[in-house]
């Protein structure tokens, strides 16, 4: 005989079987999904939401308006399939693997219209909301304006629980007052006026941080200099992004660039470019409306400061009467399998109460118009007031105006423009091609 | 091959009652879910129930008693693993890389080389490759030059010279995306009052000319600057590799050279850099693929500035933000084509010396 079984083998798939098992929940963090739904008897009603809030006030949001949930619908189980990762890029990346794989979750976040429409609803991943709307009343307590914006050929597609604005220009009011600017600048020419003085009292006019904040400067320059009308239409079709007025807006937008923090290309997110006109470095900077939690909220969750004197804020030049809004808003799946458990999460998020539950936390506004005001901040307050009055019009970065392969073309000529600001030219020759291949000139 | 066979009762039955319990593990977990203390363990229970099935295989073919037969039984999961996780997804890749698939539904539309013919003229994999290129070449060169400085002086029999052996090669157990975080604070290029990192010590010690604004400087420079973190963690690992080819030339070597009149800086020149080729091409083949797949650290210190973009970047932006599946696949490919350049001549030449022996 030559040789005996091989029980050293057995040792070591023994071992190698312990290992896997003991590896096993940071190897699995991602969520694999359950071979088979199995039939289990009515009791354990269960809605999965997808969502990436899972940090700070986000986070603390999604649990007030579950408890709503819970409360409307106790015999429903929430299932938080939260995936962290900043505004979603981890979360999405995610979820486009689990919709390609058909295992969509029961509802998920997205930000409303183009990121919704462009990217799920072009993919067959999301069903339209006409009965939802139509037996829930939801669109009659939105702005008229909101409607087209989340909506594909006259069918709504989400459903908005929170309001970000984007236009909102944050200052220091002792940096302007030290420089002798005496009036907020309202037009994108006095701005520039404004600027003069700041920079000769050596300070930096505006602040700008990594390359998401410069899109986001982007369209608040565009929307400034074109105006509500001009800008929709280049969403459109019939755009014509080759436009003199296009022109204009992107060398306004050359001459702000050049106004900016020189190491803004550094700063590792929005929070640092802040910092720079509280810290009273900066006079200026344009950033959306989730800047007051982190300058109010007391530390470590944010700075603490006073609002209207260490910091104040104005719509960013040349918007006045404008709303530049970005939403999260939750989907309908198509072939929905649970549909009954879904809509019942959708009549929450929608609700007044679930809106009531979730915006004061989180620090945006209601989408719906008729939430009691009392529950909020100032600065909220003040958002809630323009978001009746004001002309809606979707944000570029934040997902509303332009589906994702059309916003990446963007991002990457928008890149290559900061490499070289003098290449206008170049810039709007790569604007008008990436609305020919994946935007609305197709 | 099945002269041998000699059947074994208490072993068959062992084989047998493996084979029942794996496929009825595996047949259950199909069923049901195998939750412990709240965490969801049906894919692992299905491969521990996979891998008692395997074993009760092997135990039946151990009792044919042919070492040839139960080396391919035991080598063939993996063997068929590698087949289908890296080639089947390496067609894979470069099937989609062929088509137009944009968005979440998959397209496979044939465009032919369309994808490689676009990169080709676009603006920023130009940029890109350009980067890449700037990276490799200066990363390695440093990392080479370093190490055998390193190596050499340690090699002077010096005290302590495990210590210094353990600092050098420290680094490298650090992961790229931290030591980029970190060293993006350090080489921190804001000016002024909020002056911060390595440029705030030089302005303390009054070397006001040598303050840098870093990785946010022109290209190529910026990209240069980049390396320095890359350096900083794997010159210790090329030291290690040269300090153990120096270690190998025979003492005896040096011996006769020293009775010939050779001095020390000699023997360096003529008798071990030459004998350290071999380890130079190595240390080239491994800090290369590194390099040209490099993602980690340049996110971490460029927050996805496309001045200081990578092909790595690109194919995840691409692919995940703007849903061009098809786009990123073609970046995959020629990322993994530039890799195959350097490491399939090593391959081939080490198995063509291999054979020789």
């Amino acid at each position: 005989m030559k040789k005996n079984f091989p029980y050293g083998i057995l040792v070591v798939f023994a071992i190698a079987a312990m290992l896997l098992a003991a590896c096993g929940p940071t190897a699995t963090a991602v969520p694999t999904p359950a071979p088979v739904d199995t039939e289990v008897p009515a009791a354990s009603k269960k809605v999965e939401v997808f969502s990436w809030w899972v940090g700070g006030g986000e986070a603390a949001g999604l649990t007030a308006m579950t408890k709503v949930f819970a409360t409307q619908y106790p015999d429903i189980e929430f299932v938080n399939a939260a995936v962290a990762g900043g505004s979603g890029t981890n979360a999405r990346a995610v979820l486009a693997t689990r919709l390609q794989a058909g295992d969509a979750p029961d509802s998920w976040q997205a930000h409303a219209g183009q990121e919704i429409i462009g990217t799920y609803v072009a993919a067959n991943q999301v069903a339209p909301l006409d009965d939802f709307f139509a037996k829930s009343g939801f669109g009659a307590v939105l702005p008229k304006t909101l409607l087209p914006l989340i909506s594909k050929d006259g069918h709504p597609y989400s459903v908005p629980v929170n309001i970000h604005r984007s236009n909102v220009m944050w200052y220091s009011p002792k940096v302007l007052k030290d420089a002798g600017v005496t009036a907020v600048p309202t037009t994108w020419d006095e701005f520039f006026a404004a600027c003069d003085k700041i920079v000769a009292a050596k300070k930096t006019c505006i602040a700008l941080g990594p390359q998401w904040t410069a899109m986001h400067l982007f369209e608040n320059v565009m929307i400034g200099t074109l105006g509500a009308d001009k800008w929709n239409a280049l969403w459109n079709k019939g755009a014509d992004w080759a436009s003199a007025d296009v022109k204009k807006g992107l060398d306004n937008y050359a001459k702000v660039l050049a106004l900016t923090n020189s190491d803004h290309s550094t700063l590792t997110d929005w929070q640092p470019a802040i910092k720079l006109v509280t810290d009273g470095d900066a006079a200026f900077n344009i950033m959306g409306d989730w800047a007051d939690g982190y300058l109010e909220n007391a530390a470590p969750d944010g700075l603490g400061l006073k609002a209207h004197t260490d910091f104040d804020w104005a719509p960013t030049p040349g918007t006045k009467g404008i709303f530049v809004f970005l939403s999260d808003s939750f989907v309908l799946p198509a072939n929905a399998k649970h549909p009954e458990e879904t809509n019942a999460w959708l009549t929450v998020a929608a609700s007044k109460a679930g809106q009531e539950a979730f915006n004061p936390v989180k620090g945006s506004i209601c989408a719906r118009t008729d939430c009691d005001q009392s529950l909020f901040n100032e600065y909220l307050k003040s958002a809630g007031k323009d978001w009746l009055s004001d002309t809606v019009v979707g944000s570029l970065t934040h997902g509303v105006v332009a589906n994702d392969s059309w916003k990446s073309k963007i991002d990457t000529a928008l890149g290559l423009f900061l490499a070289d600001p003098s290449k206008v030219a170049d810039f709007q020759t790569a604007l008008a091609a990436a609305c020919s291949s994946d935007g609305a000139c197709k | 091959m099945f002269r041998r066979f000699k059947l074994r009762i208490p072993q068959l039955v062992f084989a047998i009652g493996c084979m029942i319990v794996g496929f009825a593990a595996m047949f259950a977990l199909t069923k049901i879910d195998l939750v412990i203390a709240g965490r969801n363990f049906t894919s692992i229970g299905i491969l521990a129930g996979a891998l008692i099935f395997y074993i009760g295989i092997l135990a039946i073919i151990a009792m044919f008693e042919s070492e040839k037969l139960l080396s391919i039984s035991l080598l063939l999961p993996s063997i068929i693993a590698v087949a289908i996780f890296v080639y089947v997804f390496i067609g894979w890749s470069i099937r989609v890389s062929l088509s137009q698939w944009k968005g979440l539904i998959p397209d496979y539309t044939w465009v032919g080389l369309q994808q490689y013919v676009d990169l080709s003229k676009d603006p920023r994999f130009l940029i890109d490759v350009r980067n890449t290129v700037v990276f490799t070449i200066v990363f390695i060169t440093a990392c080479i030059l370093l190490g055998l400085g390193l190596a050499i002086l340690l090699d002077q029999k010096l005290k302590g010279e495990a210590i210094f052996r353990g600092i050098f090669l420290f680094p490298l157990s650090i992961s790229f995306i931290a030591s980029g975080v970190v060293w993006g604070w350090l080489m921190n290029p804001a000016t002024g009052s909020r002056i911060t990192g390595i440029n705030l010590i030089f302005q303390s010690l009054g070397l006001n000319g040598l303050i840098s604004t870093w990785h946010a400087s022109p290209q190529p420079w910026g990209m240069v600057f980049t390396v320095i973190p890359a350096v900083w963690q794997l010159s210790g690992f090329a030291m290690a590799l040269y300090l153990g080819g120096i270690r190998s030339v025979p003492e005896d070597l040096r011996e006769a050279a020293r009775v010939d009149g050779a001095s020390e800086v000699q023997i360096y020149r003529y008798i071990i850099l030459p004998m350290l080729q071999p380890v130079t091409l190595s240390a080239v083949i491994i800090l290369g693929h590194m390099s040209l797949k490099i993602f980690d650290l340049i996110v971490a210190i460029g927050n996805k500035d496309i001045r200081l973009d990578v092909p790595g970047i690109y194919m995840w932006t691409t692919t995940f933000d703007g849903t061009n599946y098809a786009q990123g696949a073609a970046i995959g490919i020629l990322m993994l084509i530039s890799v195959a350049l350097l490491v399939v001549p090593y391959l081939v030449y080490n198995m063509r010396t291999e054979t020789q022996l």
